[in-house]
This record gives structure tokens, sequence and C-alpha cells, in this order.
């Protein structure tokens, strides 16, 4: 596929791509007045309906997708995106819905968040949920805020928020957006959060342990109760980053694993499409002790029906505009229904069945750090081949030769070189045995032909891309070609 | 490999120490470990330094590194051909990737650091 | 219904090459204490048949799509062309996850380098990312960058910026050094610049303040922009009716350091209210405390043109806790239909529009204060919305309209108590001349 002109390498002024309703209302030169209105946009493309059809359709034909490909992102879970989802967010009682309507004109709306809302409560154990964040690490950061509150209102928010060095990088970042300061706790050589480490942190001065759980290794954290003790015992706080929800979904619950704060993914465990980077929702739920500390506003049900509540005294505030994604939460709310508890349990045993067959299918043809027993993950490193002078980065670029998508690299930073594989419920034998068997075939051509990997990939729309020159030299738009 | 004149710290910073000025930057052993150099953060000139305090970072494509100075002082000069041509501290880390010159406040400091045959046993340990 | 796709004999083999005989033994390293006794209460699963008729009965119970709305306030309804949903709904857009892999991902990659680019021109200014949330925490990121980059603790923020993104600000700086002041407004509707002079001072990192702004009225960006830069502090232009870029001044020409705002109004339907499109722009030189994530061209290994994220060290996955912000997933897929609709509509699309909202807003200004009773309460400019004060109050003049179908404008009294009788309406290019002149004859009908 030749390379795709960029929009603007197409415009010409006199084209035209959409026809707006004629002007029906009388033309007043006084309506521009005392505006200061430019005189056109520099470099603005203007091209036909056509060539943007061909344009968005052939740029379309570029990407992988999990429509078209395996997708074993660690931690990301990439399962099927279904459909129906789709349609039943372009209903257009819920399309055309302005968020400043009044409540009584919406009450479809607040029924749709509220009862997400209650199935997440019976989903996670916790007692309230706020579908505002956005995302999963706005997520994190409301659920640091609330923390901070709540401590606060004891009359010492601490100083200190202790992360485990396996965790995701958005955690120690949105604790330091809270104003804590990050305290890594070192995991033991099972992979999990050493005791010993966190009692000795655990003091004080420490406002909570942010836990992921089973943890980015996939790795369930067996002393989750014991954990919760030690961190409790010192008037500290548990918060759960429930990426790895996937792992737990109807089978077990954070609200009685001693988690005091959740966040969720709905483009996660939810199934809602991660679009290329977003929108995704990352609702949090709490313990009944947090929930006056919520987000405004709170949707409640009463005897009238469905209201807003914006008179929350000890409220953290409001962390976005409205009440949330709420397209992408019609969707979770409706996968949730489309499941049901027992088509929520199958997906932890699906996934985590799909998960251990891929790691026992490639046990000794990569080396695994840690021998624990994992769950809907695993993470393989780069350590046999690295002696060859081959790295994770190279076996990721051959495997989109063979037609699949690379899996996690950037972390767990106790792995190095990792390998983070989630193959999701949704795969099946034969796209698992597909991966297993390109892996395997991988890890012989790193031995025998270890040219084809440093020099991957060959069959994609571009070969290896310089990512340095990117960084060194950015060209971050395009430019109007001078003289 | 290791300049025998130069002085090593364990956070892999090398100093050439000229009556009181030492010149500063990383080592061969740090750049390989970053990979391409795309950006330094250099300091002000003038900028008054403790020991471990932090002179800048370097930045490859996939990582960070912070370069902490291992002497006080304070900066004389920062290398301006790093704004230009970051990668410079991978094709010669030892001399024209130098980062900062240090006006020395306490030159006996210099003696807590490693000479280039302790740096190279440093090194042999941290790989096995 | 589930969307697995093994079989169970696949199930029986695989735990066999596993070497367990049962799911159950894959958990054992979940203590007893915790695994769910029964399963979870919810109710029981629908088919896809029965799925969407139980969507379509909570649909119905909105009432308002059989109402005309003149709402405006932060959440714009414009037309969007339909190849918008068309190419947009193609799974290769709305399945892959985030362009890591850039050899796979060309696609979502140039869409973004595209995006950031339109932005920038909308904008007047150099660089752009990715995108953000939406518009509230957009203005907050950017206040968090302006503090990061100067160092003092003073924000200075107009009262006419939305009400919703100055608490979003205030939330956001709650646990930092960070003192936030508003800034009050002038009879025009205008950030009041004497205030200004006499609150900014050397301590000030920014000044924030949005335009049209909440109250509907266009400010006088480069008068606020030259006292701010006179200060050394930097200037944060907000933008919630992004249409407006198409035909106004764009806030890069008159002086802005940082531009932020909701693009929603490219390609967005109201959905009530998310997911919304937030952008951010700014001067090149504040590249490496730019939050959000940035697509940058390069070349491949046989020299042809290629995109990849770039600068991610700036991020939270490497930088971690000194990271520009924790944002991971944003916007994407809202900003590939920004994309497509700024590319449909093109620069004659995007001034025509921004021009029929204009026009329609000053017919229905002019139809409406014709009106006993009925007052333009601020003389700025205003571009498609603005305030009218109701003598007699303006709750019996909203009842009324909703006794009618018509959703009116948003009454501001909740918002600011002195705009007691007051309310903001919005009139786009969708409104025909028909639905104003139905809107202005019922006004007329409620007794003052």
């Amino acid at each position: 596929m030749s390379r795709e002109p960029l929009i603007f390498e197409l415009s010409a002024a006199t084209k035209k791509g959409f026809a707006l309703p004629k002007l029906d209302v009388p033309e007043k030169t006084e309506a521009l007045q005392g505006l200061a209105v430019r005189a056109g946009i520099p470099g603005f493309p203007q091209v036909s309906e056509v060539e943007v059809v061909r344009h968005f359709t052939r740029l379309s034909q570029a990407n992988f997708c999990i429509d078209t490909s395996f997708y074993p992102l660690g931690s990301c879970t990439m399962k099927y995106n279904p459909k129906i989802n789709e349609k039943v967010a372009a209903i257009p009682d819920f399309l055309g819905s302005h968020p400043y309507a009044p409540p009584e004109l919406v009450q479809g709306n607040l029924e749709v968040l509220k009862t997400l809302e209650e199935c997440l409560v019976e989903i996670t154990g916790m007692d309230a949920f706020t579908l505002q964040p956005s995302a999963g690490a706005q997520g994190e950061l409301v659920g640091m805020m609330l923390i901070r509150a709540c401590l606060k209102e004891r009359g010492d928010p601490r100083k200190i928020v202790l992360i485990p060095d396996s965790a995701h990088g958005t955690n120690p970042s949105s604790a330091h957006i809270c104003g804590y300061r990050v305290r890594e706790v070192k995991s033991n050589d099972r992979g999990t959060i050493d005791l010993d480490a966190l009692a000795r942190d655990m003091t004080e001065e420490v406002a909570a342990l942010m836990v992921t759980n089973p943890n980015t290794l996939g790795v369930f954290e067996s002393d989750i109760l014991r954990i919760g003790e030690i961190v409790h015992a010192k008037g500290g706080l548990v918060y759960m980053d429930g990426a790895n929800m996937n792992a737990l979904v109807g089978k077990f619950r954070p609200g009685d694993m001693g988690v005091d704060i959740i966040h969720l993914n709905l483009h996660k465990t939810f199934s809602t499409p991660h679009g290329g980077g977003g929108p995704g929702s990352g609702p949090v739920g709490v313990k009944k002790q947090l929930e006056p500390l919520l987000p405004i506003p709170v949707v409640e049900k009463g005897k009238a029906g469905y209201s807003l509540d914006f008179s929350r005294p000890r409220s953290i505030g409001r962390v976005r505009s409205f009440y949330g994604s709420f397209l992408v939460e019609l969707k979770a709310l409706a996968y949730i229904l489309t499941l049901g508890a027992a088509g929520l349990k199958e997906v932890a045993e699906i996934a985590v069945l799909n998960s251990n067959y891929i790691r026992k299918s490639l046990e000794g043809v990569y080396h695994l750090k840690y021998a624990s027993p994992t769950l809907h993950e695993c993470v393989f490193s780069d350590k046999f081949q690295k002696e060859r002078g081959i790295l994770n980065i190279d076996i990721a670029k051959r495997l989109i030769d063979y037609g699949l998508h690379p899996p996690t690299m950037s972390f767990p930073l106790i792995v190095p070189g990792a390998l983070m594989i989630e193959p999701t419920e949704t795969e099946s034998r034969r796209d698992l045995d597909q991966f297993i068997g390109a892996m395997k075939a991988i890890a012989r051509e790193a031995v025998e032909t270890p040219e084809l990997l440093k020099s991957a990939p060959h069959v994609s729309p571009v070969r290896r891309l310089d990512e340095t020159a990117a960084a060194r030299n950015p060209v971050l738009r395009w430019e109007e070609p001078k003289g | 490999m290791y300049p025998s004149d130069f002085r090593y710290s364990k956070d892999h910073e090398w100093v050439k120490a000229e009556g009181d000025t030492a010149t500063i930057g990383i080592t061969d052993f740090a750049q390989k470990q970053l990979g391409d150099v795309v950006y330094v953060e250099l300091p002000a000139v003038g900028a008054t330094l403790d020991i471990h305090q932090t002179i800048g970072v370097v930045e490859s494509v996939k990582a960070v590194s912070e370069v902490y100075s291992p002497l006080s002082g304070e900066v004389s000069a920062v290398n301006e051909e790093l704004n230009n041509s970051p990668e410079i501290l991978n094709r010669d880390p030892h001399g024209q990737g130098w980062i900062i010159r240090l006006r020395l406040k306490n030159k006996v400091d210099l003696d807590q650091l490693m000479t280039a045959a302790d740096y190279e046993k440093f090194l042999e340990g941290l790989a096995s | 219904m589930s969307y697995i796709s093994l079989s169970d004999q696949d199930k029986r083999e695989m735990l066999a090459r596993i070497g367990v005989s049962s799911l159950h033994d894959l958990f054992g390293c979940v203590p007893e204490e915790i695994r769910l006794k029964k399963e979870l209460c919810l109710p029981p699963p629908l088919s896809e048949p029965e799925l969407l008729g139980h969507f379509e009965n909570i649909g119905r119970k909105n009432k308002e799509s059989v109402h005309l709305s003149f709402l405006g306030a932060g959440a714009y309804c414009h037309y969007i062309p339909y190849i918008v949903d068309n190419l947009s709904s193609r799974g290769e857009y709305l399945s892959p996850y985030t362009p890591y892999q850039p050899e796979v991902s060309q696609g979502t990659l140039q869409v973004i380098f595209e995006y950031q680019t339109l932005i920038c021109q909308l904008t007047g200014m150099e660089i752009a990312n990715a995108s953000m949330y939406e518009g509230a925490s957009a203005a907050a990121e950017a206040v968090l960058m302006a503090w990061r980059l100067k160092g003092r603790p003073r924000i200075l923020v107009a009262g006419s910026l939305h009400p919703q993104y100055r608490d979003v600000v205030r939330t956001y700086v709650k646990n930092l050094a960070i003192q936030i002041e508003e800034l009050g407004t002038d009879e025009k509707g205008q950030v009041d610049l004497e205030t200004l002079k006499q609150k900014i001072d050397g301590e000030t990192s920014a000044v924030v303040c949005q335009s049209p702004n909440f109250l509907g009225v266009i400010e006088n960006l480069d008068l606020l922009a030259g006292v701010a830069h006179e200060h050394g502090a930097l200037v944060i232009f907000v933008v919630a009716e992004a249409a407006s870029l198409g035909l106004l001044q764009s806030p890069g020409a008159a002086g802005a350091d940082i531009v932020a705002g909701e693009a929603q109004s490219f390609g967005l339907p109201l959905s009530f209210g998310g997911p919304y499109l937030g952008f951010m722009a700014c001067r090149k030189e504040f590249v490496r405390q730019f939050p959000g994530r940035i697509a940058g061209q390069t070349k491949d290994l046989e020299g042809k043109r290629g995109f990849v994220l770039t600068l991610s060290t700036r991020e939270q996955f490497i930088r971690r806790e000194k990271a520009t912000s924790n944002i991971c997933t944003n916007q994407a897929w809202c900003a590939l239909r920004a994309t497509i609709f700024l590319e449909t509509l093109g620069s004659e699309g995007v001034r025509e529009m921004a021009y029929q909202n204009i026009q329609k807003a000053k017919y229905a200004l002019d139809s409406l204060t014709a009106i006993r009773g009925v007052r333009r309460k601020f003389a700025g400019p205003v571009f498609n919305e603005f305030v009218l004060e109701f003598e007699g109050g303006y709750k019996k003049v909203e009842d009324h309209l909703l006794s009618k179908g018509i959703i009116g404008g948003l009454a501001l009294e909740p918002h600011y108590p002195r705009l007691k009788d007051c309310a903001l309406f919005c009139v786009t290019e969708v409104h025909g001349k028909a639905d104003i002149d139905r809107l202005a004859s019922l006004v007329a009908e409620v007794k003052r």
C-alpha cells in the first residue's frame, strides 16, 4: 500500500465537501459589527466528500484492530467490542440529549446512570459509585482526592502514598498530582507485595496503598486481606487499581478484600471500544464512609423518579463537565445486561483459562521471571533471546509479520524486557494456537535468523519507524510549504 | 576504555577536575543504557548545586534519567551544543558530550569518587 | 448471550494441556474467604432483540426529544455530516488500542497528526496534543501547565469562565500550592480590565479567560493578553464553543500562550454530556511541559513517511510521578470524528457554519428583544449565545415554553445569583426561522 497523502496535500480552494441548508433569516451586516473576524484559516483543507471517504477508508486499512487481529496487550483487556452496543448507543433519545435539559425530561438517561452504578456496586462489593471520571487515570486521581479529603476530615491528610514497584505509571503520576509523595514498596521473589517491606513502610505518614489485584504480572495478591489489615491498622486506606478486573469479575469482589476505593476501566473489563486511545470511562467505587465525599452531582432515585443532587457539602467537587462519558457508560450497561451474572463469571474463568493455556505452551520457550501462578495475564521476558542480542521489541515487531499485535512491553518495570500477554476471554482456540505457533517460530528465528527480527516488521504498511528522529526533531503538524 | 584521569560516581557520572573547575558528564555505560539520546535538560549557568542534587535530565525515546551532581559547586558553563545535537552524548560521552562545568566548593569531595579501575570493577559487579 | 469462542472440547483439551482438571483449579491462589458463595445478583441476561427493546423503552422515558431546544452553555447542537458516523463506525477505528505499535497503527496516527494540525490552524497556535477528556479538565490541565512553567502561586480566572470549568480547575489545584482568584465581569459582559490590572502582579502565573464566554460575550482578547504579558504572566484562552473558531479571530492571533477547550461542536452529538473532546494547543517553546499524547512525523527504514507517538518522556508511563499529566487513555475516537467533520466541512464550511450561527442568533436576539419586558443583558458582541433579562422573572417564561414543547435558554440564577431574571439562549445553524419565530411568539404570550 502506497503512502496515503495528508488531507492538506489534497486540498484546493474551490472543492466542496458539505452543503449546509441556505440561511433562512435576513442577513444583517450589523451582526458582525464589533467582532474581530479572521480573514481565513491558512492551510485549512478544502476537499470533496469522495476524497474524505477514500482518505479515511484507506487510512483505516492501515490499522490492526480487534476485529481483524489477536491483540494480547497485557493490562489493556482487548476483548471483542459487541456491535449491538453501538446500536444501543445510537438510539436517538440518548444521542440527542442535552446535559442541561431539565431532569424531568431526561429520566431515561438518569435511569441508565443509576442502574449502571447499582450493577457496579453489586459486581465489586463496594457501597457507592461515581461515574464521572473520564478514564482510569482520572479515576485514580479522584480516588486520591477522596483519600486526601477523608483523612483531612480526620485531621491529617498525611504525606505519602505507597505504590508497588510493579505498578502502572498512572499510579504514581495520579498520586503526585494530588500532592502526595510516592514511596515504592518492593515485590518479593514471588512477584507479590513483600509483607515485611509493607509493614516497615506503612507508617502514620502514609495515606494509602495503591494496589492492583491481580497485579501487573497477573499474579493474585493472595495476602490481600493481611495487606489490608496492615494498612488499616495504621489508619491508612487501600486503593485498588481495577484495571485487571477481568480476572475477578463475577467470582470475587474487591469489596470483600479490604479495599476502600477502586476504579474500574469500562473500556477494558466492560467491553467498550478503545477507539484508538479513548474515549474511556473510569468509574470509582467506594465504601460507605467515603460516599459523602463523591464528586457532584450524584444521581438519586426517589419516589418521584430520578434527580441530580448537587448539595453535598463534603463532596470533593467536580472533576469534569456534566456527568461523565455517558455513551460509554450506556454501552457498558448494555454489556452487563447481555451477560448477566453467569456470563460475567464465565468471562473471568475463560480469561484465566486462555492466559494459562498460552503460559503453559510458552514456558521454556521464553523466560518467565516469576514461577507464581497467574490469572488472566502472564509476563514473559526476552532474557533467553537477549543472549543473542534480540530484545523484546524485536520479538514484538516480528509478531506483526505474523499478523498479530504485539503484547505490552513498557511495564512492569520489575521485569526488564517484558512481554505482558493478556489474551482475554473472547479469543478462539485457533487464534490462541496461532499466537503460540508464531511465538515459537520467532524464538527459533531468534537463534537461526536474528536479522529477520532486527529488521522487522516487513509486511506492515510502513517498516520500523525512526522514533529517535521523531523525538530529536519533532514535527508535530503539517505546515504549508513556504513560497 | 574509561579515562584514567577521570573520577566516577555510582550513578555513572564522570568528573574531570582541573584546578578549581570540574567538567562533568555521564559515562559510556550510562549512554548505552539510555539508548539514543533525544534531549538534555541543562541547568542555568550560575546555579549552585550540592552533592547529589539533580543537575538535569537526559532523555532517550523510551527512558528518562536524572543526572546527579557528584560534587558541590557553582555551574560555570553548560554544553549548549547538546541543545542542537543531543546525539553527541552517545557518540562521545567522555569528550564532546560533557554536560556542565562546575566551580568546585570542596575539592576534597573528589576523593569520595571512584578511580577508573574501581569504576570498571563496579560495572563488572553490576553485570553479575 | 456470551462472546466466548471456545467449544467444550477446546476447554477440556486446554485444561489438559495446562495440567489441571477443572477451571476451579486455576483459581487456587485466591483465598477461600474471598470466594463468592453464590452468583452475583444481577438481572437475567438479555438476548439482542430483548436488549434493544429494553433500551428503546428506557430512551422513551426521555421526553426531551419531543422538544425544540435553545440550550447551549458548553454543549452545542450542530449538524453532523452523515459520513462522520459512517466512517468512524468502522471496526478499524473503533476497536484498536492506543497506537503504541506505530507500524500497525498508521491509520490512527495519521488521523491524530491531521487533527493536531487542524487544531493548530483553528486556534492559531504552534502545537496541539492528541486530545484531553473534555473542556473543563483541559482548562485545568492548562492551569497546571502554566504553573509548572512559571512557578508563581496565583492564577487569575475570569468569573465568566464556564461555572463547571471553574469548579474543575478548583478541584484540580486544591492539593497544590496554587491560589485561584476570580475576575469580575463588567456591564458589557466582558472581563473587567481595571480589576485585572489591579489584581495582577509578579506572583501571577497565568490569566485564564473564555471567549465567547459563558455569558455568550466575546472578550477583548488582545487587551487581556497585553496586560498579562506586561506582568510576565501566561495567557490561557479557553474556547467552549469551538464552532466560533470558524470565523472569529483566533486566540493565537490575540496573543494566547496556551489554548484549551471543548471541541464537541465538531462532529460529536450532545449525548447527555459525554464523551466529549477536550483540546489543548500552545507555543512550541512550552512543548516539554505540554501534557497529553502527541503524534509526530518521521521516516521508516526505507525512507517512507510515517507517524509515531512522540515526546513520550513527558508522559506517565515513563516519567511516572514527574509526568506532565497522568492522562493515558484520552478521546482519540472523538478526535477522529472531529477530524472527519472538519475535513468534510473544509475552511468554507466551518466559516459558513459560524456565519449562519451569528446571523441566526442576531435574528433571534432582535426578535426577542423587540418583545416588551425582554431586554438584552450585556452589550458586548456575541457569537451564538446571548443573555436575556425578563421583567417579572424567567420561571414563568421557562414553564410556558416547556408546556408548548420548547426548552428555552438556561436559567442563570443557579450559576450567577445576581442574574436573577436572566437566561442564556443559544441559536445555531440547526434552528430554522420558523423555530425562532415560534420561540418569540410564545415568549410574547407570557404576561409580565
